[in-house]
């Protein structure tokens, strides 16, 4: 069964003088366990496509199926991770993690050993009693991914979690996401606009055109698992990068 | 932080002025119906405890103070709640608070002189009336002000929307519904003084009525030292309060920290 699939997905903004396209009849499937990075220029519908497979936006075309249901709602059975933490200033560390246990009464006391288990899996150990305005912006966005794990979701949709750290953090934090999908064998949908995390991270990585967004080009990412930050130097890497941004340089602008 | 030396110099400081004050009501001879010396009203201070005057009159007025201030943020909060929270509830009551808002509220105080009387129901009255208003606007504002990152989230974990207003809107609202019951606090104060002059049995603000148709300036004085010490305590229990619980609130970090640079 396919964790995603899409059929001919279109998404219309109605504004004061027409309508903005941000999505034009896209169709794609992402199977049980895979790792799929979706790049495209800024303003090209990649954040409306993660909100409409996240069930927080209603598509204006098009079916969106998770795991063999079409969308309806919100639902349990993913874990979000927004562009910017999110995290609750009055809960600490561990409630943050625990927030998706508290909404769908899962049970705190069931879920505090594997809470513990994967803050240390995202190196937060001892940070659980801390409050989210006394770590960095890189260990925020740990707490985040930490707490899109708990409710042990079938699948992730990460919305650019890293565009806000420095290059250094952002690289860290690539090795460690690939360790806990490695870890966990999550379907993960990661949208990035950077074409070297993208190609980094992902086993494919669909490429989208500037607004309307639409599918240009579905890359297979064959290079073995686990990925070192070293293999970014190798010129196979480099391959993969270079293809996909000739493939943007005739239609827009994106990060290297 | 401040050190011994500053400590010292605060307080010799204030005794310097003291003294000047004193010196120079002295030497002008200034009539004590026009401007006490600080020895008289000091005196006027001591006499009014002594006889039991002034704990009596400070009682009631503390009382009127904290009732008013419980009734009319409490209602203040459950009716902002209630426009932030139903669009219909907005629409037909909004346009009525903004007319009531822009009018002073202490001008109705003989109106509720007429309506309640002589006793503590109109001084509670009055304070509640006063003290509604921050409330009011401050729960309407902070329960509208969640951040709409935080409110996808929530959607996105499929809270229901008394989850969302439990877990988000109501902890966020509350360094607004703070900073409205530290006004709230010294306006009930204020309220129920207005209702005290405009016709009481007792309270301070009666007690300054009667000394000043009596000329007896040194002991207004008095009662003004009281009543400034009673708004500076009422503001610091409010501060206490407002620190426990909103501790992780960054405006409230930054205040701590510009108090310390004050001191």
């Amino acid at each position: 069964m396919e964790a995603i699939a899409i059929k001919e997905l279109s998404k219309l903004y109605p504004t004061r003088d027409g309508s903005v396209h941000a999505l034009e009849q896209i169709s794609f499937s992402v199977s049980e366990g895979e790792f799929v990075a979706v790049i495209g220029p800024s303003g090209c519908g990649k954040s409306t496509l993660l909100k409409v497979l996240a069930g927080i936006l209603r598509p204006s075309k098009g079916e969106a199926r998770l795991r063999g249901t079409p969308i309806t709602g919100p639902r349990r059975d993913i874990g979000v991770v927004f562009q910017s933490p999110v995290l609750l200033p009055w809960r600490s560390v561990l409630d943050n993690v625990l927030l998706p246990i508290d909404v769908q009464r899962l049970g705190r006391d069931r879920h505090l050993k594997l809470a513990m288990d994967l803050l240390s899996l995202v190196g937060l150990e001892g940070f659980e009693r801390r409050y989210p305005w006394e770590l960095s912006g890189g260990m925020q966005q740990r707490v985040a991914i930490t707490r899109a794990l708990i409710h042990d979701p079938a699948m992730l949709l990460m919305d650019e979690p890293f565009g806000a750290l420095d290059a250094m953090t952002r690289e860290q934090m690539n090795l460690e996401l690939q360790r806990v999908w490695l870890d966990r064998k999550k379907t993960v949908l990661f949208i990035t606009h950077s074409i070297a995390e993208a190609v980094f991270l992902a086993d494919r990585v669909l490429v989208l055109t500037p607004r309307p967004g639409r599918l240009m080009e579905d890359v297979q990412v064959k290079i073995p698992r686990p990925r070192a930050l070293e293999i970014m130097n190798f010129p196979e890497f480099g391959a993969y990068v270079h293809s996909i941004r000739a493939r943007f340089n005739a239609k827009g602008v994106v990060d290297a | 932080m401040k050190s011994m030396r500053d400590i010292a110099l605060t307080i010799l400081l204030f005794c310097a002025s003291v003294l000047a004050w004193e010196g120079i009501v002295r030497i002008l001879e200034v009539p004590t119906f026009i401007f006490p010396a600080p020895s008289k009203v000091a005196a006027a201070l001591w006499n009014g405890f002594a006889s039991g005057l002034y704990q009596k009159h400070l009682s009631h007025t503390l009382l009127e103070t904290l009732l008013g201030f419980l009734l009319g943020s409490a209602l203040g909060f459950f009716l902002g709640a209630a426009v932030a929270l139903n669009r219909y509830v907005e629409y037909f009551f909004y346009p009525y608070i903004v007319m009531f808002q822009s009018l002073p509220k202490v001008a109705l105080a003989p109106l509720i002189v007429v309506w309640f009387g002589l006793g503590l129901k109109s001084q509670v009255v009055n304070a509640a009336l006063v003290a509604f208003f921050p409330l009011l606007v401050n729960t309407m504002v902070g329960l509208k002000s969640a951040d709409e990152d935080r409110v996808n989230l929530m959607r996105s974990l499929a809270a229901s929307d008394s989850q969302i207003f439990w877990m988000l809107r109501l902890p966020n609202a509350l360094p607004f519904v703070m900073a409205g019951l530290d006004v709230a606090m010294i306006f009930a104060l204020i309220g129920a003084i207005v209702a005290e002059f405009v016709g009481a049995r007792a309270g301070l603000g009666m007690l300054i009525q009667s000394m000043n148709f009596n000329m007896d300036v040194s002991g207004q004085f008095s009662v003004l030292l009281i009543l400034s010490i009673v708004g500076l305590l009422l503001n610091r229990c409010i501060l206490l309060i407002r620190r426990r619980i909103l501790f992780w609130d960054p405006a409230e970090k930054e205040r701590l920290d510009q108090e310390r640079i004050a001191l």
